[in-house]
């Protein structure tokens, strides 16, 4: 035993010694200066932490649709802005956000909030008339702001806690909540095929692919954009915060 | 009598700028978080012709796949039409390129019929990847080299696409030190021969100011190890404004709305700042860790990868701060450079005093800064004062940063860079 010991002990002591340092002569296991377990708090809970079981399959999600992104969806966006005049990218933007009322109508309504379905059909209505199919959205100009419900936050709302954090490919953050809320949406979505909208973009993948690229230039966002080396972290803390204040409100 | 004299004219000068500006916050801290609210904003063009471009600066340089992503430096091109003058813009602490100040100023510039060039702070994670030499920035000479070194590369890789007349140099916080150093490195190396520079909230030595932002996190009520209840009080506060208002968006304006609702304590707005900066510097301790293996949050022997959690790495780095950066990474790795070099050394070399003879004959350099602004230690805005003289232009109120977009200092900003200040 002791035989065992002695050299363990000589080891150990050697690497608490300040070895001067040279590249490739780094004792192993010399500790960092500052170490996560000399500040480490055990009764707080601390706020970057998000519970996140599938952290290393999540991180590589992430680092592949910053890949796609920067390899296929970004080029074929800003192509797109370059060669649709500003004017049309509004209309196209706005046909689409017009669609996405009949989704905040029905989920205010399972969440029994009245005002905002009344809200979302009148926006519906008028803006699919007078604004033309939802070219235009004149109920905004009249002060009538968009509200949006997701199936996600109805779920929220009936009790489902949100549990763990996914990065989806090519979707990016999300829980599995709302992974869960966003299937049955498209299942519903398709199920119900308001106005036929739902079996048109599936004989015109054209349509859904327009709806991607769409989205792609709403959103402002660019992977890596902060340049901070905890921006996985910094996203997942933010969505987990936005998506908590989206079920509360 | 000369004295005297030079007194009555700053007294003078003082009033004239007290009166009529209408710059709304006299605290300085709030100045700092809320910046200039749009209605007290200069009027600029929505959008600007811009490109971001890429430039390779270290060709045998091997990024490791932790940095993936930062594979070249990023920069922002603004083009005027015709031959015009080029600015260049160096970022602050931390900062990118298109940081939203950055953006203001490349608004700023195009309309006063500028070409732009906008760099990231060499603070910035993509430059102390990429385009740093010891990718250990902070000492500001050698940040300068690096610097220079980019500038030269991105204006080469884009001279066949402008027609230039004259060169021209400016920098905010960090920045402005920086635009100092290189301004003095281009009268010896000659590449550009800048007309004019103009240093906007610069800090006076370094070491002051971080010393003075890291303090801030001690504003946190029950100090840093608070942090968390502290968060989960702001994030309550948003909270309670995006269920009354329905609305949520990270813009100036949406604070300022915050802020009217419910005026912040000045502890608290201290604390947000000491958090934005803390978080800016683990940025920088990180990353600078990992490429110099210098052991100070990172075990030398540990190689992380991009599945590897940095949850843990990002709790301490952000406690460490930025002095003990400087102290357990910079100054070892400098020493290891230059034996022998005291810490007090470095610290005064990365001040302004280094250069001062320089920048008091420097008739081409201006300075605009504000008498509250926070990074600014006692004496300091004395300092400036004596050295920039009539070169300076010194607002009442405005914290750091807080009021570079306000009408009054934007036409100041365009001023300096055409007639001038004088006779002002």
């Amino acid at each position: 035993m002791s035989r065992l010991l002695a050299p363990a002990l000589l080891l150990l002591l050697a690497a608490c010694q300040s070895v001067p340092a040279g590249p490739g002569a780094v004792p192993e296991g010399e500790r960092a200066i500052f170490e996560y377990e000399d500040i480490e708090q055990r009764d707080v809970l601390y706020t970057i932490d998000v519970d996140d079981p599938l952290e290393p399959l999540n991180r590589g999600i992430y680092k592949f649709n910053a890949m796609f992104d920067r390899a296929i969806f970004l080029p074929v966006t800003e192509l797109y802005e370059f060669v649709t005049p500003t004017f049309v990218q509004d209309r196209v933007s706005n046909v689409f956000s017009n669609l996405s009322e009949i989704t905040t109508f029905a989920n205010s309504v399972l969440q029994g909030k009245i005002e905002r379905a009344s809200r979302a059909l009148v926006r519906f209505l008028v803006n699919s008339t007078i604004g033309l199919a939802g070219l235009f959205d004149p109920m905004t100009s009249l002060g009538t702001r968009q509200q949006s419900e997701d199936l996600g936050q109805t779920l929220g709302t009936w009790g489902f806690p949100a549990g763990p954090y996914l990065v989806l490919p090519i979707l990016g953050p999300s829980n599995l909540r709302d992974t869960l809320g966003f299937v049955g949406e498209m299942a519903a979505y398709r199920a119900a095929d308001p106005f036929g909208v739902a079996s048109f973009e599936g004989d015109h993948p054209e349509i859904l692919a327009l709806r991607a690229v769409d989205q792609r230039h709403q959103v402002g966002l660019r992977y890596y954009q902060t340049g901070s080396p905890f921006e996985y972290d910094l996203v997942r803390l933010l969505y987990t915060r936005k998506r908590q204040l989206d079920v509360e409100k | 009598m000369l004295a005297a004299a030079a007194l009555m004219a700053l007294a003078f000068q003082k009033r004239v700028l007290a009166q009529g500006y209408d710059y709304p916050f006299v605290n300085a801290y709030e100045a700092t978080v809320i910046g200039t609210p749009s209605i007290y904003r200069a009027e600029l063009p929505k959008q600007v012709p811009k490109q971001e471009l890429g430039l390779t600066v270290f060709p045998n340089r091997r990024i490791p796949e932790l940095f993936w992503y930062h594979d070249q430096l990023r920069y922002t091109v603004v083009r005027q039409r015709q031959k015009a003058p080029l600015i260049f813009n160096i970022a602050g602490t931390g900062a990118s390129h298109n940081s939203r100040l950055m953006q203001a100023m490349e608004k700023i510039f195009y309309k006063a019929g500028f070409h732009v060039i906008s760099l990231p702070s060499p603070t910035h994670p993509n430059f102390i990847v990429t385009a740093s030499e010891t990718q250990a920035p902070g000492l500001l000479a050698d940040d300068a080299r690096d610097l220079y070194r980019v500038m030269q590369g991105a204006y080469e890789q884009i001279a066949h696409s402008i027609e230039v007349s004259e060169f021209y140099l400016t920098g905010y916080s960090l920045g402005a030190a920086q635009a100092a150093f290189v301004a003095k490195l281009d009268e010896e190396a000659g590449a550009f021969g800048f007309k004019k520079v103009l240093m906007i909230n610069p800090p006076v030595s370094l070491y002051n100011s971080v010393e003075i932002l890291d303090g801030l996190i001690d504003a946190i009520p029950g100090g840093p190890d608070n942090f968390n209840a502290f968060f989960e009080s702001l994030f309550e506060r948003f909270a309670a404004i995006y269920r009354d208002e329905d609305f949520l968006d990270l813009t100036d304006d949406f604070l300022y709305f915050a802020y009217k609702k419910d005026p912040p304590s000045e502890e608290r707005l201290q604390a947000i700042i000491g958090i934005a900066f803390r978080v800016s510097a683990a940025n920088i301790l990180f990353a600078s860790d990992a490429l110099t293996r210098s052991g100070v949050v990172i075990r030398r022997n540990v190689s992380l990868s991009t599945l590897d959690s940095l949850t843990n790495y990002f709790k301490v780095s952000v406690r460490v701060g930025f002095v003990d950066y400087i102290r357990h990474l910079l100054y070892p790795f400098f020493e290891k450079r230059r034996p022998g070099v005291r810490l007090e050394e470095l610290i005064e070399e990365s001040s302004l005093h280094a250069i001062e003879g320089y920048l008091r004959g420097a008739e081409k350099i201006g300075l605009m800064t504000n008498e509250d602004d926070i990074i600014l230690a006692p004496g300091e805005l004395d300092h400036l004062r004596s050295v920039f003289g009539s070169r300076a232009r010194i607002y009442v109120k405005g914290g750091h940063c807080g009021n570079l977009e306000h009408k009054d200092n934007v036409a100041d900003i365009i001023r300096f860079f055409g007639a001038g200040w004088s006779g002002l």
